[in-house]
């Protein structure tokens, strides 16, 4: 049986952080998406915190993760509050259209 | 010599508030108190037994070794101006009540003569090179305001400019020159650099590789000054156009005063030149050429006052080549006496051309004598004095003393060019016979040419058209008398009177003061001012009698060609030689070409290619089209889409973090 050792948490959160980033400038279609991708940056750095905190066995890890947790969810709700006004102004979500910074 | 100044302020300033005779009267009033002062310190040098002073005034500038005061210097050399100018200044002033009575101008004209006489003399009292140079300038100025004193003619207006940049190129040369004598002998008052300067006689002036003694270099400069100043041969072509101005301006500054300036000058600074056998030679080679070309030039023109003109500037070029072989003091009575004469024939066509209506051309003159009786004698005196008739051993007219003097001394100098010099001052003398007789003739024998010309009178008659001054009184040729001679009037008292001082001047002035000038009592009178030359060898006599031969020949001819048979000077009008001699040698077309062209062409270059290709290209228009384009590039990154701006994010943070690591930032030590 393979060894489930810290270093495959730490891919797994990596590979999840990628992922997410990724998905936040690959995307052209939902906005939705870039909300998604953000929580899911947020959860992978957790994953490692907690990694971490259990194989160091020091609680500092724990009560960090639960810091960062408390602000992915204000902060994902925010960003849906300022969807919907973003919509309701607009009509529309698609990451292409949005170019009215454009210099 | 403050007089004159406050006058001209006076005048000037004032105009419109004390109206022209006050103006006349103040002006010409100034004039006469200074020619009151004036005569008793010459007479107290000629038969007293004044001594040189000198009158500091105040400071001008004292910067560092650098002082310049201003002073008044009597001396005899100085005492000889004083004359002269005062006495021409006064008589042209007198003579201008006449002449300018008609022009509503009349008070700004008496406040520029005015004004012209005290930087005249301020000039010839200056103790250094620097008050000299600032009665030069102010000379300059005068000169050019009263040549455009006509203002509204284009012609004039040209002419002044002409005359003053002219100027400006000689006085380059003068300013070189005295920075150069500073430069060397620490120094700008005359007696202070002309010990200096005997004192360090063979002290070299480098630059480079090149080497000069220093003083053949600060007299050549000062000598290139000269040329501008006296329109000597290459900086002579301002003297003809400056006939635009009223003919009493001729008078007085291009005849008798400015002009001498020069002559003044290099006299003054004598015991530079004497060290300077180059720089003399120089003068000599220039003064003889100018002598001989203005003769050649002047046989040629039509205008009465262009005759005149280049007969100035041939008996400057006399006066020249005298102070080059070291005759100073034949050179300045040669000035003395050319101011009577000269100043009386300019005075004389003045009357001619104002009684036949402002007629200037030769060709439409004639039969004046009858009509002018008074001018036509004044006027065949100041001939008799300018070609300088005289027996020598007997006496003669002024001319014939200063003129022979000169011719003399070239002949036993052994002065660089001397020789050369003779023979341009017998060639110059013979033509100077010729011309003067021919404009004798011309002008006041034979029968009045002017109604034949009325109708023939067409733009093509070239430089007459601009002799005009007033267009209005193009076309007063009338009818002649019935007894062939001009329909002329004789000019009033006031501007004969001028005219008779002159004239006695010219019949005895030479006579009177040749031997304190020159002869057996020179010693006394100059008392070393100018170095006098030592005894030479007496020169034969076949040498002082050739001037009368040359002379007497120029009047043969001008007889044969204007009096016996008048068709033969038509047919040698035509040729073109006479062409060449009629257009100056060309002198303003090449300068033309080369000259104004070339520093059109510069200007052109300099403005298309330096100013707005490089300078604006690279400045003003060149950062705005350098912003523009950076700025247009930029933008380009400012794509309005979040995602871009994600990924650079990105890629920035992965940058620090590489960066970071590999630097080592926050690792334990």
């Amino acid at each position: 049986m393979l060894e489930i050792g810290l270093t495959h948490y730490l891919v797994v959160a990596a590979a999840i952080f990628t992922i997410g980033v990724f998905g936040i400038f690959v995307n052209r279609k939902n906005v939705i998406i870039i909300l998604m991708s953000i929580e899911l940056v947020l959860l992978a750095v957790n994953i490692n915190l907690v990694a971490f905190s259990a194989f160091l066995r020091n609680l500092e890890g724990q009560i960090f993760a639960l810091l960062v947790l408390t602000v992915a969810a204000a902060e994902a709700a925010v960003g849906l509050a300022i969807l919907v006004t973003y919509f309701r102004n607009r009509g529309d979500i698609s990451v292409e259209d949005i170019n009215q910074m454009r210099g | 010599m403050l007089g004159p100044l406050l006058a001209a302020a006076f005048a000037g300033l004032l105009q419109r508030y004390i109206g022209n005779r006050i103006a006349q009267i103040v002006t010409t009033a100034s004039i006469g108190v200074s020619l009151a002062l004036s005569w008793p310190i010459f007479i107290s040098f000629v038969w007293g037994n004044a001594h040189p002073y000198l009158i500091e005034l105040f400071n001008f500038i004292d910067v560092g070794q650098f002082h310049s005061t201003w002073s008044v210097r009597i001396d005899s050399l100085s005492a000889v101006m004083l004359v002269v100018v005062t006495t021409v200044s006064f008589l042209v002033h007198v003579y201008s009540w006449g002449y300018m009575a008609e022009d509503p101008h009349r008070a700004r004209f008496f406040s520029y003569l005015a004004f012209f006489t005290f930087a005249m003399l301020a000039l010839v009292t200056a103790n250094d090179l620097l008050q000299l140079f600032f009665g030069w300038e102010g000379v300059g100025v005068a000169s050019y305001l009263l040549i455009g004193f006509w203002f509204q003619k284009r012609s004039a207006n040209d002419a002044a400019i002409k005359a003053f940049i002219t100027n400006r190129v000689g006085d380059f040369g003068f300013a070189l020159g005295i920075m150069m004598a500073f430069f060397c002998y620490h120094s700008i008052r005359y007696d202070e650099v002309f010990t200096a300067a005997g004192a360090h006689a063979n002290l070299m002036f480098g630059i480079g590789h090149f080497h000069i003694r220093a003083v053949e270099a600060v007299s050549l400069l000062l000598f290139i000054g000269a040329m501008g100043k006296s329109a000597q041969f290459f900086l002579h072509v301002w003297l003809p156009d400056a006939m635009e101005g009223p003919t009493p301006v001729s008078a007085l500054i291009h005849a008798a005063t400015m002009v001498t300036a020069g002559v003044f000058m290099v006299c003054r600074c004598g015991a530079l030149f004497q060290l300077a056998p180059y720089a003399s030679g120089f003068v000599t080679v220039i003064g003889a050429t100018t002598a001989l070309f203005a003769a050649t030039v002047g046989v040629a023109q039509n205008d009465i006052k262009r005759v005149v003109a280049y007969s100035t500037c041939s008996q400057l070029g006399y006066m020249f080549f005298a102070a080059g072989v070291g005759a100073y003091n034949a050179a300045m009575f040669h000035l003395f006496t050319h101011a009577f004469f000269k100043a009386l024939l300019f005075l004389g066509a003045g009357s001619v051309i104002v009684g036949l209506h402002h007629e200037q051309d030769m060709r439409n003159m004639g039969g004046v004598r009858k009509s002018m009786p008074i001018t036509w004698a004044m006027m065949i005196i100041g001939t008799l004095a300018l070609i300088g008739f005289g027996i020598p051993g007997i006496g003669g007219f002024a001319g014939f003393y200063s003129k022979d003097a000169i011719i003399e001394s070239a002949f036993t100098s052994t002065a660089i060019g001397a020789q050369f010099a003779f023979w341009c001052g017998i060639g110059a003398a013979f033509l100077t016979s010729f011309y003067s007789w021919r404009l004798a003739f011309m002008t006041f024998e034979g029968v009045y040419r002017g109604a034949a010309h009325a109708g023939a009178h067409s733009p093509g008659h070239g430089g007459v058209a601009k002799a005009e001054p007033d267009p209005a009184h193009h076309d007063h040729h009338q009818a002649p008398n019935p007894d062939g001679s001009a329909p002329a009037h004789e000019s009033p008292w006031v501007m004969l009177a001028p005219l008779l001082v002159l004239a006695a001047g010219a019949v005895f002035a030479g006579a009177i003061f040749a031997p304190y000038f020159l002869g057996a009592n020179a010693e006394a009178f100059w008392r070393g001012v100018v170095p006098l030359r030592s005894a030479h060898a007496e020169a034969p006599a076949w040498v002082a009698w050739a001037p009368l031969g040359v002379t007497v020949a120029g009047f043969l001819l001008a007889v044969i060609f204007y009096l016996w048979n008048a068709g033969a000077a038509k047919f040698l009008a035509k040729g073109p030689v006479w062409a060449f001699l009629y257009n100056k040698w060309y002198f303003d077309e090449i300068y033309d070409f080369f000259f104004v062209k070339g520093a059109r062409a510069l200007g052109d270059l300099l403005w298309k290619v330096g100013d707005q290709k490089l300078i604006d290209g690279l400045g003003p228009d060149g950062v705005a089209a350098s912003s523009r384009f950076f700025s247009r590039n930029l933008r380009r990154l400012q794509t309005g889409f979040v995602y871009h701006y994600s990924f650079l994010m990105l890629i920035a943070a992965v940058a620090f973090g590489a960066y970071a690591i590999w630097a080592g930032i926050g690792a334990p030590r």
